[in-house]
């Protein structure tokens, strides 16, 4: 056991990178759940997004235009779920499991013939002055953009729902849909354009799994980070900062387990990989515990009608 | 005469299979309180849904301030002058006040400007309310202030009210009608929807009455009887329940120092209630809501536990039986929460039907369903109480509330009880329907039956009980014939003072 090959430096600025794809999935999640939209396809709009920016990035050389199309490939495919459970009044549950499993499977049929290949490297930001400070120049300064990217979001999605007018009115509807429609706003509409801001966000966060993290294109690549997007959301309390909090929390236990595997400490390798699940769950339930609740209207159809 | 703020011109509005409103015209003048008065179904809540703009006029105009008006959406209504009280509040328990009346408004100031104008005209109209408290914490009547308030606060010149005082105490229906009066004196005109006939008298100047959707009369309440307006909205001769003498049978139902324990945190836990019921007896008990009706409810109907000889049925003890057990024997109740403790929302009136009725009308077979039989008990539920609904496989939810209490009590009468307790029977019923209640009750007790009535509606109880007792603070009042007594003793017994009145005598 070698634990001084660990690089602390290394280690904080690893866990940005490794956060973000879950920031970017469960922040989007958190718009859909506060507009009252239970969404579980977030796994299948990811890994949707993976594949697309992954072909356009390699098609174009341009890893921007691949982040753009992730973007739009989540969108385009949330739009199926809003058109089944927002038009066709389906069962979201139902909806959402269905889209998860349509997106694996989409995304390997577009996928056949990208294994194997490098995409175009991304950019890494050079903030003059700011990236080249000792310490904290590596661990903050120093990241492509996307990481910023994610934290402009988080930022703008709390101060948007904390206080404007459209954040407000998006909550309303997530509170008591008949309400709101009885006040005349457009319930239907609201809520399909969260369910496509929640589709590009988790497009976005797929890409930067095949982007950046990885980078290399295998089928299956999101495993599971869908799941733990809808989860942090839940455990967060629908609270942007606690989904930030918690998407570090998880990069930062994934990104010790792994230094700690490579260091070769003595517990069994199965331990270390569960670790960043239980842990940030375990967390994220004790700070549940206040007495904020889910949407009223969380997961339920409306229909105008009545 | 002042001028009218909104006249109406022949609006027509048809559904699939039933016209809502057909052909109707009226003026509603400035400063006036207007009454729009019809049974449940009539067309009252389409008539307004087109005043606000949430549902469109087939045909007809309307005129508001005498230019043309056709709100597409409430926003335009809204922005015209018109406002609208809910009778299912439309508000959000999650968001606070200020947030609440934000989402009405058009175009909202800042929260903290906001909060100080919503202080500032809840002084003014004497309506106390904290703009940064969160609405899910506050009493109907704080609820319904915020509602006001949301109104208030864009100085509408018409303010729609659908049944503002279904969910008030009488204090707070006081408050609300100082409030209404001093924003007639401002000119406002105020579209008033309410079943309680005499409020209606109290405070509204003029009354347009809606039946089957045409407006049949426009009448001035202050110079007709209550019974006039309820005929006028039924249509016929209001028929007045009728009792047929009837010799007493042996005790049905005896409850013996019934004590139980509340189980809400804010109930009343029952303490000592003692009485008896005969065969073809009708006892009302009154009383001011939250005295211990629910528990008292729940204690004969098998939902609360007591200890065995604390009730007995015919001399049985029951007390530790649950509801099925006392269904098997006879003992039926209808609570008065219709959607979710009387009545499941969501399923269907069948299913519903079938949830009270399997064991009394044979509706299972060694535990297998018969959904025939059990449609069959629906219609026929349907057909002897008038219930109006396209059929037995419409879900609970669907029906109007009157609909519904009419369907629920129906559901137990027609199960020939030995003892049926209801309560709050004809809550939101309008008066032909209430009717129609009372007379199935009396007509049960007269084949028999021991029923016992909790109500809050003094009248009704005086209407159709033999004998009276008040609810007080879990504790049951001395019971007395109702033909002895007048309202002030009965006054004086809800507010518990059981023992004075005895002196008295």
């Amino acid at each position: 056991m070698d634990l001084s090959s660990i690089n602390p430096i290394l280690l904080l600025a690893s866990l940005m990178v490794a956060a973000t794809p879950l920031l970017l999935a469960a922040v989007g999640e958190l718009v859909v759940e506060k507009a009252g939209v239970l969404n579980l396809g977030v796994e299948g709009m990811m890994i949707t997004g993976a594949i697309c920016g992954f072909a356009i990035a390699v098609n174009t050389g341009n890893p921007l235009l691949g982040v753009l199309a992730a973007a739009a490939g989540g969108a385009v495919l949330s739009l199926l779920f809003a058109l089944l459970t927002q038009v066709a009044l389906a069962n979201q549950v139902a909806s959402g499991l269905g889209l998860t499993l349509f997106g694996l499977g989409l995304s390997s049929l577009i996928g056949q013939g990208y294994q194997g290949i490098r995409p175009p490297s991304f950019p890494r930001l050079n903030i003059p002055g700011l990236s080249d400070m000792p310490v904290l120049g590596r661990i903050l300064f120093s990241h492509d953009l996307m990481v910023y990217l994610g934290l402009i979001i988080v930022t703008a999605v709390w101060f948007m729902l904390k206080y404007t007018r459209a954040g407000l009115i998006l909550r309303a509807v997530g509170e008591n849909h008949e309400a709101a429609h009885a006040l005349g706003y457009k319930v239907v509409r609201i809520r399909i354009m969260a369910i496509l801001f929640g589709g590009a966000c988790a497009g976005m966060g797929g890409a930067y799994i095949s982007l950046i993290r990885v980078p290399q294109w295998t089928e299956g690549m999101t495993a599971g980070i869908g799941w733990i997007a809808l989860a942090l959301v839940v455990f967060a309390s629908w609270k942007p900062w606690r989904v930030l909090l918690g998407a570090y929390l998880f990069g930062g236990v994934t990104v010790i387990q792994l230094n700690l595997q490579a260091a070769g400490v003595a517990i069994p390798v199965e331990y270390l990989a569960m670790s960043p699940y239980l842990i940030t769950i375990l967390v994220l339930v004790i700070m549940s515990a206040d007495k904020s609740s889910a949407p009223a209207s969380l997961g339920r159809v409306f229909h105008a009608s009545r | 005469m002042t001028a009218p703020v909104l006249s109406i011109h022949g609006l027509t509005k048809a559904y699939p299979g039933v016209v809502a409103n057909s052909d109707v015209s009226f003026d509603v003048r400035q400063g006036e309180v207007h009454a729009l008065l019809g049974e449940n179904g009539a067309g009252k809540s389409t008539l307004v849904k087109m005043i606000y703009g949430l549902v469109k006029p087939d045909h007809g105009s309307m005129t508001f301030q005498g230019t043309p008006y056709a709100p597409a959406e409430p926003r335009a209504a809204r922005a015209a002058g018109v406002a609208m009280v809910f009778q299912h509040f439309s508000l959000f328990d999650a968001l606070n006040v200020a947030e609440n009346v934000a989402l009405g408004m058009e175009d909202p100031p800042r929260l903290a400007d906001l909060a100080g104008r919503i202080r500032e005209v809840s002084e003014t109209y004497g309506l106390p309310l904290d703009p940064f408290r969160t609405v899910g914490d506050l009493s109907a009547g704080e609820r319904q202030r915020v509602e006001i308030i949301r109104c208030l606060l864009q100085d509408p010149r018409l303010l729609i009210m659908d049944e503002p005082t279904s969910v008030l105490t009488p204090q707070e229906v006081e408050i609300l009608f100082q409030t209404l009066r001093k924003l007639t004196a401002e000119g406002v005109a105020i579209l008033y929807i309410s079943h309680k006939l005499e409020e209606i008298r109290a405070l509204c100047d003029t009354a347009t009455i809606l039946r089957l959707g045409k407006k049949v009369a426009t009448c001035t309440p202050a110079d007709t009887t209550a019974r006039q307006l309820a005929e006028m909205m039924v249509g016929t001769v209001l028929h007045t329940p009728e009792r047929s003498g009837r010799a007493l049978g042996d005790v049905a139902l005896e409850l013996s120092e019934l004590s139980v324990r509340s189980p809400s945190a804010f109930g009343c836990s029952l303490k000592g209630v003692s009485l008896a019921v005969r065969q073809g007896e009708v006892l009302g008990l009154g009383g001011v809501a939250g005295n211990g009706q629910d528990e008292l409810l729940g204690a004969l109907s098998g939902e609360l536990r007591s200890a065995p000889d604390m009730v007995r049925m015919h001399g049985t003890p029951v007390g530790a039986l649950g509801p099925m057990e006392r269904r098997r024997i006879g003992l039926l109740c209808a609570p008065e929460e219709r959607l979710g403790h009387a009545a499941a929302p969501d399923m269907s009136l069948t299913e519903n039907a079938m949830l009270t009725g399997s064991l009394r009308e044979g509706l299972e077979r060694r535990g297998f369903l018969d959904w025939t039989k059990a449609k069959g008990f629906a219609e026929a539920i349907i057909a002897r109480f008038d219930v109006r609904t396209p059929g037995p496989g419409n879900a609970a939810r669907s029906l109007s509330g009157g609909n519904l209490q009419k369907f629920v009590i129906g559901r137990e009468v027609m199960q020939r009880p030995e003892v049926l307790v209801v309560n709050q029977p004809t809550w939101g019923v309008d008066a032909s329907a209430a009717a129609a209640i009372r007379q199935a009750l009396l007509d049960l007790a007269a084949g028999g039956t021991a029923v016992v009535v909790i109500s809050q509606d003094l009248d009704e109880l005086m209407e159709i009980s033999d004998r009276f007792g008040a609810l007080n603070e879990g504790r049951l009042s001395r019971i007395r014939p109702t033909s002895e007594l007048n309202i002030e003793e009965i006054g004086l017994m809800m507010g518990g003072a059981h023992d004075m009145e005895v002196a008295h005598v």
